[in-house]
């Protein structure tokens, strides 16, 4: 038996919404607030709820609308690679500073992109970042905390 | 309302506002045109520029995002047969026709002319209907709230998933279970945050935007190995020809334009039906109006077939701020982008909005003029220009794309944390995107969260924890109806009518 993505994905929504209710049931209220008409779980409830019936209907009735994805035509290198790019970026950024950090993250994914053009690539990534500092930190006076900028003089 | 009125002409025309609204429209126009960014990613993308403003100049500036987004959709629409947003699918009916015939930029200018003229009418509607329904609204309790919030979620799912209803109630639900996170309002008490200091404020309303907008739109278009710009490096500025219409086709445009108005800006006010709703019932009905001759010119560059759509789909946006003005309650997951961004700003839409904070309910009214003007002067004579933005390569606008979210959380918290949520959250949207799980309703659900519980707490609280409020009075009772009807409809065309 064939089973379609959607339908494994609403029978995963269904284990989180278990999961939800009980963890919704594990809510502390006050003693006084524990017979009360609605206290802080009592909405978490119903939706933990409302997520079981939802889910175990799509699950159980016929799928009227199947959603039809080639799987063999998705680019799964690139956007695994970016999303471990963003990951190492949100790593760096507060130990290495927003400038260092934001730049060399543009860089590689322009090169990942498949992008050649180089002078363009350092246009908009070293220079730009620049340039949005200063419209962030010089201009608006919103603080950006950058340790590399500070280790080699330029930011007090 | 002339006091009101002068105040909000005050406040807009400051050079300040002015000067947001320029902004806005240009910065709209430019992102509605790529194809997959609509108006809530552009919305998205500018909610942390508008942290330093104050509430009516940032609301201002996403207004004019809005519309500008809304234009910039129908300019991919008709040049490169790619809305960018689905409010703009039927302008590509006549609009693309008009350009394979060497008409372009006499169809650009029809729509630039029946954008401004329908959202122009369309706002002194608003105008008019915004402060009266602000009183009758004052009548609303909380289990009429309550009922409303049902309602737009209801048929938001209905119409904005056609034939994935239960898809988009899963999406209502994940919204409402990520905006019950964090300390319950009235007690304090912490709910799902796991010993996590980062959860006990709950999970941030930008965060979850730009996860299920901006950073997952990106992540979809790399994912799909999509390159929406790839046509449009085609584009030749001598293409578009002549943007000046003669008497006959203005003669055509006068007919279509009030009465695609009037339907635009009563769709939009409809909680879920919004722009595509209204472009397309705005397309069909312009079909039964004109004779047989124009008829046959339907799909093939009809004028009154490209003018209809236009001016209904921007009469609908002037119209989704009906509810969020008056009520609180965003019809739209645009307009529940807005309403996030205003709450962010400490300021509650509703029928006191009106009176608490008259600059910035008259300040939006006005603003929406002054936006449909500079759309009108400065992106009409600049069209040939601007769309070529459509053949920036997708290598530099992804990267940007993912920049520009991480950066807005980044400025908002200053912490590690929320940049891996936001990460997190993004795939599993690129993930359900893929499998036409929607978005909005989850945008929506999210927003609408904590008004929902809050008004669901005081109608047990009144009613001594029966359920009996939902019947009680005959407006609860009447929105409860509307709710069972929508319901029902959806199961009749699911699955009754197609067996």
């Amino acid at each position: 038996m064939k089973i379609s993505p959607s339908k494994i994905i609403s029978l995963l929504f269904f284990i989180f919404s278990g999961f939800y209710l009980y963890t919704a049931h594990q809510i502390q209220v006050f003693a006084f607030d524990e017979n009360a008409a609605f206290n802080a779980k009592t909405f978490p409830i119903y939706l933990g709820y409302a997520g079981l019936i939802f889910s175990a209907l799509y699950v159980l009735l016929p799928e009227t609308r199947p959603s039809n994805v080639d799987l063999t035509v998705l680019d799964y290198k690139k956007t695994i690679t970016l999303v471990i790019l963003m990951i190492l970026y949100g790593l760096t950024i507060l130990r290495v500073g927003y400038f260092l950090s934001t730049s060399i993250f543009l860089v590689l994914s322009y090169i990942i992109l498949g992008e050649r053009k180089w002078l363009w690539i350092f246009l908009l990534s070293f220079p730009f970042v620049a340039i949005f500092m200063y419209l962030l930190h010089g201009l608006l006076n919103i603080y950006l905390r950058d340790p590399f900028l500070q280790y080699i003089g330029i930011m007090g | 309302m002339i006091e009101g009125i002068l105040i909000g002409l005050e406040t807009a025309f400051s050079i300040k506002n002015l000067m947001m609204v320029m902004i806005g429209c240009f910065a709209g126009t430019i992102i509605g045109m790529l194809p997959g960014l609509g108006p809530m990613t552009a919305i998205a993308l500018m909610i942390p520029i508008t942290y330093g403003f104050e509430p009516s100049t940032g609301l201002i500036l996403m207004a004019g995002v809005y519309y500008g987004a809304v234009f910039g959709g129908s300019t991919s629409s008709i040049l490169i047969n790619a809305p960018g947003i689905p409010g703009t699918v039927a302008t590509s009916f006549d609009g693309y026709p008009m350009a394979q015939q060497g008409k372009a930029g006499k169809a650009l200018a029809i729509a630039a002319y029946s954008s401004f003229a329908g959202g122009t009418i369309a706002a002194i509607f608003l105008l008019i209907a915004a402060p009266s329904l602000s009183k009758v609204s004052l009548a609303f309790r909380s289990p009429d709230y309550f009922g409303l919030m049902i309602l737009g979620l209801t048929a938001v799912s209905a119409f904005s998933a056609k034939g994935h209803f239960l898809k988009a109630m899963m999406m209502v639900v994940l919204g409402l279970m990520l905006a019950s996170v964090g300390q319950d309002t009235l007690s304090d008490i912490p709910r799902f945050t796991f010993q996590n200091m980062n959860l006990s404020d709950g999970i941030s309303f930008v965060l979850v935007v730009m996860a299920t907008f901006a950073m997952s739109e990106a992540l979809t278009i790399i994912f799909k190995a999509n390159d929406p710009t790839r046509v449009a490096k085609q584009i030749s500025l001598s293409q578009l020809g002549s943007i000046k219409l003669d008497k006959e086709e203005t003669k055509k445009m006068v007919t279509t334009i009030p009465r695609s108005s009037v339907l635009g800006f009563i769709i939009g006010v409809l909680p879920g039906a919004g722009s595509t709703i209204a472009s397309f019932l705005a397309y069909g009905m312009e079909r039964n109006f004109v004779n047989d001759e124009e008829k046959q010119k339907f799909g093939k560059g009809s004028i009154n077939g490209l003018a209809a759509p236009e001016t209904a789909n921007n009469a609908a946006c002037s119209g989704s701020f009906v509810p969020l003005l008056t009520l609180g309650i965003p019809g739209s997951g645009t307009t529940a982008v807005m309403l996030g961004a205003l709450l962010g700003f400490g300021i509650q839409p509703g029928p006191r909005l009106y009176q608490t904070n008259p600059e910035i309910f008259w300040s939006v009214i006005m603003s929406m003029y002054i936006g449909m003007v500079i759309l009108l002067i400065l992106n009409l004579p600049l069209i040939p220009y601007i769309a070529r933005v459509l053949a920036t390569p997708r290598t530099f606008l992804i990267p940007l794309i993912l920049f520009f979210s991480v950066t807005g959380i980044y400025l908002m918290s200053f912490n590690n944390f929320d940049i891996y949520m936001m990460i997190g959250i993004a795939v599993i949207a690129t993930i359900l995107r893929l499998y036409d799980f929607p978005m909005p309703p989850l945008i929506l659900a999210f927003v609408l969260g904590g008004l929902m519980e809050e008004n669901l707490r005081r109608s047990l609280l009144i009613s001594d924890g029966s359920w009996s409020f939902l019947w009680d009075r005959p407006l609860t009772l009447v929105i409860m109806a509307t709710i069972v009807l929508i319901v029902f409809w959806q199961i009749y065309t699911s699955f009754i009518k197609k067996n």
